[in-house]
């Protein structure tokens, strides 16, 4: 399951990139078990997703919640809660 | 008549309001949000997603239109590095009566608070970095919008 992921703010900081384009493995089903995924993949992961619970998503333009399934994404945004303009 | 822009460049006002076609009615609110300089701050960056954080002020405004009579609506969001004293945001409504065009206001400054995909980064004097955390007072203000 190919998909862009997208990082801003402190996520994009500790990733140390703002986007790739990942070939997601079976299984990982909704945007919890991505982020855990994300989280469980490398040291940056770890920092980034430390706290999921700080952690909002946004599916192809839409907030999404953890529970949000995976199939058909072109892509996911992965951020913390905005603090506006 | 709604215009909404997301941008690096400095916000023009004067520009802006050449733009703002009134339509001839006869109230203008007008709101100018600066960066400010509070505790050393030298930088504050806002990040944003390319495609949401436009979307997201179109709803506002159209949020705002449906809402109350409106001859035109500007909002204006700069992005990227600001200094103190920069404009970060311009908001412009009118409507055939100030009421209304106050009220467009007020409401589209609180919701750009806790609607709009912006993130602000901090930097101050002696080298700190800080990504700011949501204000409960924000969401506050923005909820007393909530449908009734």
């Amino acid at each position: 399951m190919v998909m862009d992921i997208a990082y801003f703010a402190w996520v994009r900081e500790r990733m140390g990139i703002a986007d790739e384009t990942i070939d997601v493995p079976a299984g990982i089903a909704d945007v919890g078990a991505l982020i855990a995924w994300l989280a469980a993949r490398d040291a940056r992961g770890a920092l980034a997703f430390a706290e999921p619970h700080r952690i909002r998503a946004a599916i192809d333009g839409v907030m999404m919640g953890p529970d949000a399934p995976l199939v058909g994404v072109r892509e996911v945004a992965l951020f913390p809660p905005v603090t506006g303009g | 008549m709604i215009r909404v822009a997301v941008q690096p460049e400095a916000i023009d006002i004067a520009g802006e309001l050449d733009l703002h076609d009134a339509g001839g009615h006869g109230a203008s609110a007008s709101f100018i949000g600066r960066v400010r300089g509070d505790g050393d701050l030298v930088e504050l960056f806002l990040d944003h997603h390319p495609a949401m954080t436009e979307a997201g002020l179109a709803d506002l405004g159209h949020a705002a239109a449906d809402r109350w009579r409106l001859a035109a609506l500007t909002l204006v969001h700069r992005v990227g590095a600001m200094v103190p004293g920069d404009t970060i945001v311009f908001v412009l409504a009118s409507s055939p009566h100030r009421a209304e065009a106050l009220a467009a206001c007020e409401f589209l400054i609180d919701r750009l608070k806790t609607d709009v995909m912006l993130w602000k980064r901090e930097t101050f004097a002696d080298g700190r970095v800080e990504w700011v955390e949501p204000r409960e007072g924000d969401q506050g203000r923005a909820e007393r919008w909530a449908e009734r």
